[in-house]
């Protein structure tokens, strides 16, 4: 019944509906993309990270959600622990933003769909640093480019891109298609970086990513980096990470000496290895140049893409204090509920407000109605330490430039961008 | 003139016919469209401004984030997808995407399928099959 896929007894009796409706259509849909991309089997996965912001979802997909929610509590709920990445919209802030009533509607009926089948909304796509980090060699099932390439790289966890539908998928049969990243084979290295310059910055990080991003084929390249002494920290990885991910679509690094699986360029090339590429401090720099700067004015600074961890939110904080955010700018900071909550705690937030910055909380810029928020707000030049952030919101309408958290700030209180 | 046949992996979705809208670029549907007017909107892209309402996609690999697996679904649900989607190399969100959406997806062809197939070509795509004919 499977195609070409073994099936276990479980897994037949999931396809001829023993445990309801819900799990039976996700099973099937499993096997679509398994049979797609020839998996042998299915993987049991011990947790779900689920991308759902309601812009994605449009009214199709939040009514696709309802209908499985109607189900009864035993067939709908999930089955492993899922949490769910930023939402779009934060409803302390939505008003403040000029967002819609109707996005907020939107918001609430989805996330009445996600609590009936029992997910944890954790809105945040920093789970791996902030909820409940996967172990080394863990199973699992995650939403978002970042966390995903995160978790298989920096923890050495296994998982390919799950998207919204797959990872509920996932999460209502607890098992995924085994290909990609699931299998040894899957994680072996193919193309070679040297870097000469360390990075410095978060937005460095970023670039260095960006750099390779571009460089890389698509999903299936596995870029792995020489010459990264010492190790980054996690907010470094992090932007490193959800850059290479955003630029290239790719869910899997290795840093030799860094990263779990490679200790030695040996653990992860077969035979004769390619030869690098050589990234130094002036492909950075051109990566920055090709976003170019903002000097008659910036209308938005965003600091999310990742969201920020807590300590992120200090370092904008004491950047932030005793200054005042000019006037004709906006300063954004996305942060997770359980990180603004502790900012609120520990007097992060009130400093970045008494500054005139924004604080919000389960959301990230780009999953919150990007285009219409902007055009709401008169915002379209952005500026931003994110890599990521610059990748993808040109097309939303944006004129994008990269900096430094400094110069982001310092631009933030100027109303513009200096040379 | 007669009909050319180009051999891929089999694919998800329904066989269909269309006219083909084809560049070399890459594909995110987060990254690259205004969704709601149903045009590609990220100034870099080569296919920007164009309507891909109905077409036949053809581009080269699967980039960007996860979004896309929920957008085709929506997508297709106003009747703003394209007919189908052809990559010389997807990625899971794409393949999720279109199991969703049930939109006719096929990559890993024989050769460039950005190449083999030029904008305005008349393609049958048969996913089950794992063919798309250019008709001649």
């Amino acid at each position: 019944m499977g195609g070409n896929m073994r099936l276990t007894d479980h897994e037949d009796a999931i396809l001829a509906g023993a445990f309801g409706e819900p799990r039976r259509r996700a099973l099937q849909q499993q096997m679509m993309v398994g049979r797609f991309f020839d998996a042998g089997d299915f993987v049991e996965i011990s947790q779900v990270h689920l991308m759902a912001d309601t812009e994605s979802l449009g009214e199709a997909g939040v009514a696709w959600l309802e209908e499985l929610a109607a189900f009864p509590e035993e067939e709908r709920r999930v089955r492993v622990p899922t949490v769910t990445d930023p939402r779009g919209i934060d409803f302390d802030a939505y008003k403040r933003l000029n967002q819609l009533e109707s996005w907020a509607a939107l918001e609430q009926r989805a996330i009445d769909a996600f609590v009936a089948m029992g997910l944890l909304m954790t809105d945040t796509c920093i789970n791996y640093q902030t909820i409940f980090p996967p172990a080394f060699g863990e199973h699992i099932a995650f939403g978002d480019t970042g966390s995903t390439i995160y978790a298989n790289s920096v923890l050495g966890a296994r998982s390919n891109f799950e998207g919204g539908p797959a990872a509920l998928a996932a999460a209502l049969t607890g098992r995924t298609p085994r290909y990609g990243c699931h299998l040894d084979s899957g994680r072996r290295g193919t193309h070679r970086f040297a870097v000469k310059d360390r990075p410095r910055t978060l937005s460095d990080w970023g670039a260095l990513g960006g750099v390779v991003g571009r460089a890389a084929g698509s999903y299936w390249t596995v870029p792995v980096l020489e010459g990264i002494e010492g190790s980054p920290t996690s907010d470094e990885l992090k932007h490193f990470g959800a850059a290479l991910a955003s630029y290239g679509s790719v869910p899997l690094f290795h840093m030799i000496g860094v990263t779990p699986e490679a200790h030695a360029l040996g653990d992860v090339f077969d035979g004769r290895m390619p030869d690098p590429v050589t990234v130094t401090r002036a492909d950075m720099d051109a990566f920055y140049e090709g976003f170019g700067l903002h000097e008659d004015g910036v209308d938005v600074v965003v600091f999310a893409a990742p969201q920020q961890s807590l300590v992120e939110m200090q370092q904008i904080a004491r950047l932030l204090q005793g200054r005042t955010v000019a006037s004709r700018t906006t300063l954004i900071a996305a942060t997770s509920p359980e990180v603004k909550s502790a900012c609120d705690r520990m007097g992060i937030t009130a400093t970045i407000e008494a500054a005139g910055g924004i604080v919000l909380k389960g959301v990230c810029f780009y999953q919150m109605y990007a285009r219409e928020t902007g055009e709401a707000n008169g915002w379209k030049r952005l500026l931003t330490n994110s890599a990521k952030l610059v990748n993808i919101i040109a097309g939303y309408g944006y004129e994008p430039v990269l900096a430094p958290m400094e110069r982001c700030i310092e631009a933030a209180c100027a109303g513009r961008m200096s040379k | 003139m007669s009909d050319r046949v180009i051999r891929g992996h089999v694919g998800v979705g329904s066989a269909v016919t269309g006219i083909a809208l084809v560049a070399r670029d890459d594909f995110s549907a987060r990254y690259d469209l205004d969704r709601v007017a149903g045009v590609f909107s990220r100034p870099a892209h080569k296919l920007c401004g164009e309507s891909y309402v109905g077409r036949i996609l053809v581009l080269n690999t699967a980039k960007g984030g996860v979004a896309t697996a929920w957008m085709l679904y929506e997508m297709k649900s106003r009747g703003m997808a394209p007919a189908a989607l052809l990559l010389n190399a997807a990625n899971p969100i794409m393949a999720q995407g279109a199991a969703l959406a049930e939109l006719a997806f096929m990559d890993r062809f024989e050769t460039d399928v950005t190449s083999a197939i030029r904008t305005g070509d008349e393609v049958a795509v048969d996913p089950a099959a794992g063919t798309v004919t250019v008709r001649g």
